[in-house]
C-alpha cells in the first residue's frame, strides 16, 4: 500500500494514467446520472460504437495520430449516430431498442471496414488506432490527461449555468415547454454533453466497455439518495474512485487491462448499492418486509383474541392458550410479543387481554400502521 | 471463383439466415438489445469452454457459451424486476462487467488461450475455410458451415413447429396465456435460440456484428411490411444479400469481410429508410406536410362558413385574421378551389353547395371528438389532396 503511493508521487505514467482515470470516472459519473434518469442507458453504449468510424474517418482524411483530431471525428460520428437515431424513432415506427442496436451495430461495422481498409494501406502506419477498440489506459499522456481535465471543468461549468434546466427538463418536460424554455436547445445541449464525455473515455476504455462508466456510478449513486444534487456528486465521486481503484488493481498485476477492471470495480460498487442501500436496498427491503409480515401476523392474533374477548362482560377474563390452536398464526414468540407491548398477560396456560390491548384491537383499523 | 471463395459467401449467407430469424422476433418484441448484451457476455462462457474443450468450434463450448447468453437474460430480468434501475440501465449494467470477466479471463491466461479478444469481437469469416471438419479421413468441409447449418436447421425446424405460438406470445402475451400457451417458455425458448445463434456465429463475424445481422433486417423488413411472415421473408432476403453483396465489397476493398456486411446492411436500411412507400422518412414527412394543409384547409372551411359577412370572407383579409403567411394562406385557397370547395367572387370567398357538406359534417365530427372520421370522408370530397 504503501510502495503504491510512493510510486504514484515518483512514476509519471502512473500518476498520469490515474489522474486521467480518475478524471474520467468523475465526468461519466457526473453527467451519466443525466443519461440514466432520462432513461438514455443504452445511449451511451450507442455512441460509443458510433463513434469509431469517425476516428477512422479522421485518421484517413488528415492522416494525424494526435488524439485531438481523432476525437474531434469521433465526436462528429457520435453525434450523428445519436441524431439518427432520434430520427428512427421520431418519424418511423421503430423502437428504440431497435434503433440504438442498429445504429450501434451498423455504425460499428462500417469503423470495423474502415480499420481494416487503413491497415491494409500501404504507407499508412495506423499503429494505435486499434486502441480505442477495447481502450488502453497505458498510452495517456499527460496532454491527453490536460484536455480532459479542460473538458470537463467546460462540462461542470455548462452544467452549473444550465442546472435549473436540465434539472426541470429531466423531470418534467412538458411543464418545462409551457414554461417557455428552449427545450430542444435544452435537449440537445445535455445529450452533447454526454457525447463527448463517451469520446473522451475511448481512449481510456475502449468503445465496447464505454457505456458501463457512464452507468454504473450513477446506478450505484442512485441507491442512495433521492436528490439529483446528491446523485451528481455522489456519481461524480463513485466513478473516481472507480477509476483510481482499478487503476491501482491493474497496476499491481501483469497483463491486466485497465479498462475491464474499473469497469469490475464500478459494478462491485452497484452491487454493494444494490444490497446495502439503507432505503432501496434489496437486504433492507427484505427486513422491512419480514417486520411486516410478522407484525402483520401479530396483529391478526390479536384480533382473534379480541373476538374471544368481547362475548365475556369481563375483557381481562383469562383463557386457555388452547383455544387460539384453531387459529394457527400464533406462536410462543409472538404471544411473548404481545405481552411485551402490554396488550395480554400470560399466567401458567391461560392468556388475559388488557384494557390497552382491548382498545388496540377496537381501533385497530382506524390506526396508522406501526413503523412509520 | 475459388473454392473457398464459394465456401465463405456460403457461411456468411447461412449466419445471416441463421440470425435474421430470431432478429425478427427480437425486434417485435422490443427485445433488440438484449442481442447486444447476449453477444458481450458470451464471452467468459467462451473463455471458460475453451479452457475445457480447447476447440472453438465444439458443441460443448457452444452450449456453455449459450449458457451464459440465457444467464445475462436471466440477471437482466432479475435487475429489472427489482425495480432499483430503470430496465436499460439493467441490460447496460450486465453485460460490460461479464465481458470485463472474459477480458480479465483472457489477459491473466493468455499464455494458455490461443484467443484474444479481437477474434472473439470481431471475427474473421476469411479464415473460416481452413479449420475443416474431418470424419475418418474425408474432408466434409469447413467446420463452421457445418455449425451454422445445424443451427439454422434447428431454427427453423423451431420456427416452423412453433410459428403459431411465437405469432401469439409475441402480439398479445395475455392471449397467450389465456390459450394456454406460456409467454415464459416462448420467451426463455427464444432467448436459447438467440444465444445460440449468436455463440454459433461469433466465430464467423464477430460478436457485435451478430447484432447487426439480427437487428438490422428485420428492422428494415419491418419499415416494408407489417405482415410476419413477409417480415421473416425480406429479413432472410436482406440478409443473404448483404452478406454476398458484402463479401464482394470487402474483397474489392481488400478489408473485413464482417465490417463490410454490416455497412450494407446499413445502406440497405438507409436507402428503405429514405424512400419506403409508407414508413419512409420522406413519405412521412410528406404525409405531415399534407395534414397540415389539410388541417388549415378545414380551419379555413370553418371560418367560411361561421362568417356570412363579406368582409370577413375577403381575400385579403385571410392573412390578417387567421395570421397565415401569404404563401401557407395561397396553398390552402389553391387547394379549396382545386377540390370545388369554395368559390371566388370578386375577391370575396364563400363556400360551394360541396364545402358547405363537406364543412358541416366536419363540424359534427369535431363536435362528438370522433375527428378521426375526417380522414376517410376527405377520400369522398377531395379530388386532390395537400
Amino acid at each position: 500500500m504503501q510502495e503504491y503511493f510512493n510510486l504514484l508521487w515518483t512514476d509519471y505514467t502512473l500518476r498520469t494514467i490515474t489522474l486521467g482515470t480518475a478524471v474520467l470516472g468523475a465526468i461519466c459519473g457526473m453527467l451519466g446520472s443525466f443519461a440514466v434518469l432520462r432513461k438514455q442507458s443504452l445511449l451511451g453504449d450507442a455512441i460509443s460504437h458510433a463513434a469509431l468510424p469517425g476516428i477512422a474517418l479522421a485518421f484517413l482524411i488528415t492522416g494525424a495520430k494526435d488524439s485531438g483530431i481523432l476525437l474531434l471525428g469521433a465526436l462528429v460520428s457520435g453525434l450523428i449516430g445519436t441524431f439518427w437515431i432520434r430520427g428512427i424513432t421520431s418519424k418511423t415506427h421503430l423502437k428504440s431498442d431497435t434503433a440504438l442496436g442498429l445504429i450501434l451495430s451498423i455504425f460499428f461495422g462500417f469503423g470495423m471496414l474502415l480499420l481494416t481498409f487503413i491497415q491494409k494501406q500501404p504507407n499508412a502506419n495506423q499503429a494505435g488506432l486499434d486502441k480505442y477498440l477495447f481502450g488502453q489506459a497505458a498510452t495517456l499522456v499527460e496532454s491527453d490527461v490536460r484536455l480532459m481535465i479542460i473538458v470537463t471543468g467546460i462540462s461542470l461549468f455548462v452544467m452549473l449555468l444550465f442546472w435549473k434546466e436540465f434539472k426541470i427538463l429531466l423531470f418534467d418536460a412538458d411543464y418545462t415547454k409551457t414554461l417557455g424554455f428552449n427545450t430542444k436547445f435544452i435537449d440537445v445541449l445535455i445529450t452533447f454533453l454526454i457525447v463527448l464525455a463517451i469520446v473522451l473515455g475511448l481512449q481510456t476504455v475502449g468503445v465496447v466497455l464505454m457505456s458501463a462508466i457512464l452507468l454504473a456510478p450513477a446506478a450505484a449513486a442512485r441507491q442512495w439518495t433521492n436528490n439529483l444534487g446528491t446523485m451528481v456528486l455522489f456519481s461524480a465521486l463513485i466513478g473516481a474512485f472507480s477509476g483510481v481503484f482499478g487503476t491501482a488493481i491493474s497496476a499491481s498485476q501483469n497483463n491486466l487491462s485497465t479498462g475491464p477492471v474499473i469497469v469490475l470495480v464500478a459494478g462491485v460498487l452497484v452491487l454493494f448499492s444494490f444490497i446495502f442501500s439503507h432505503k432501496r436496498g434489496l437486504l433492507f427491503r427484505e427486513i422491512r418486509f419480514r417486520k411486516n409480515r410478522t407484525n402483520l401476523k401479530l396483529m391478526k392474533t390479536l384480533q382473534f383474541m379480541y373476538g374471544i374477548a368481547q362475548e365475556h362482560e369481563n375483557i381481562s377474563h383469562p383463557h386457555a392458550i388452547r383455544i387460539l390452536n384453531n387459529f394457527q398464526g400464533f406462536t410462543k414468540g409472538s404471544l411473548k410479543k404481545l405481552e411485551n407491548e402490554g396488550w395480554i398477560v400470560i399466567e401458567g396456560h391461560q392468556w388475559a387481554m388488557t384494557p390497552k390491548g382491548y382498545k388496540q384491537a377496537k381501533e385497530m383499523y382506524n390506526q396508522k400502521p406501526m413503523n412509520e | 471463383m475459388s473454392n473457398p471463395q464459394i465456401e465463405i459467401q456460403l457461411i456468411a449467407a447461412i449466419v445471416a439466415m441463421a440470425c435474421a430469424i430470431p432478429g425478427v422476433f427480437l425486434v417485435l418484441r422490443k427485445m433488440a438489445l438484449i442481442s447486444d448484451a447476449i453477444s458481450h457476455s458470451i464471452l467468459p462462457g467462451i473463455v471458460i469452454g475453451f479452457f475445457i474443450t480447447q476447440d472453438l468450434n465444439s458443441p460443448l463450448l457452444i452450449l456453455l457459451a449459450a449458457l451464459t447468453g440465457v444467464i445475462t437474460v436471466v440477471m437482466v430480468e432479475f435487475i429489472q424486476k427489482t425495480g432499483l434501475v430503470k430496465e436499460d440501465t439493467a441490460i447496460g449494467l450486465v453485460f460490460p462487467v461479464l465481458f470485463s470477466i472474459g477480458v480479465i479471463l483472457i489477459a491473466k491466461n493468455a499464455n494458455d488461450v490461443h484467443l484474444d479478444v479481437d477474434a472473439v469481437l470481431l471475427g474473421e469469416l476469411a479464415f473460416a475455410p481452413f479449420d475443416r471438419m474431418m470424419v475418418g479421413g474425408a474432408d466434409w468441409g469447413p467446420k463452421s458451415l457445418w455449425v451454422m447449418g445445424s443451427i439454422l436447421f434447428i431454427t427453423v425446424s423451431l420456427l416452423i413447429l412453433f410459428f403459431k405460438e411465437l405469432k401469439v406470445t409475441t402480439f398479445d402475451a395475455g392471449l397467450s396465456s389465456v390459450l394456454g400457451i406460456p409467454p415464459v417458455v416462448m420467451h426463455y425458448g427464444l432467448m436459447s435460440v438467440s444465444s445460440v445463434t449468436v455463440v454459433g456465429a461469433f466465430d464467423a463475424v464477430g460478436a457485435i456484428l451478430v447484432v447487426a445481422l439480427m437487428i438490422a433486417p428485420a428492422a428494415t423488413a419491418y419499415l416494408l411490411t407489417e405482415d410476419l411472415k413477409k417480415m421473416i421473408g425480406l429479413s432472410v432476403l436482406f440478409g443473404v444479400f448483404s452478406a454476398i453483396a458484402g463479401y464482394w465489397v470487402a474483397n474489392f476493398l481488400d478489408a473485413s469481410i464482417s465490417g463490410s456486411i454490416a455497412t450494407t446492411l446499413g445502406v440497405i436500411f438507409l436507402i428503405v429508410y429514405l424512400f419506403a412507400p409508407k414508413k419512409g422518412l420522406i413519405s412521412v414527412l410528406y404525409r405531415q406536410k399534407q395534414q397540415r394543409i389539410e388541417v388549415s384547409l378545414i380551419t379555413f372551411l370553418l371560418h367560411l362558413n361561421r362568417h356570412e359577412e363579406e368582409s370577413e370572407r375577403h381575400i385579403d383579409h385571410l392573412q390578417e385574421h387567421i395570421n397565415w403567411q401569404a404563401v401557407r394562406a395561397r396553398t390552402v385557397l389553391d387547394l379549396a378551389e382545386k377540390n370545388n370547395l369554395v368559390e371566388i367572387k370578386n375577391d370575396v370567398v364563400s363556400l360551394t353547395e360541396k364545402g358547405l357538406a363537406f364543412t358541416e359534417k366536419s363540424l359534427e365530427y369535431i363536435i362528438s371528438n370522433k375527428d378521426e372520421k375526417i380522414e376517410p370522408m376527405k377520400e369522398d370530397f377531395f379530388l386532390f389532396r395537400g
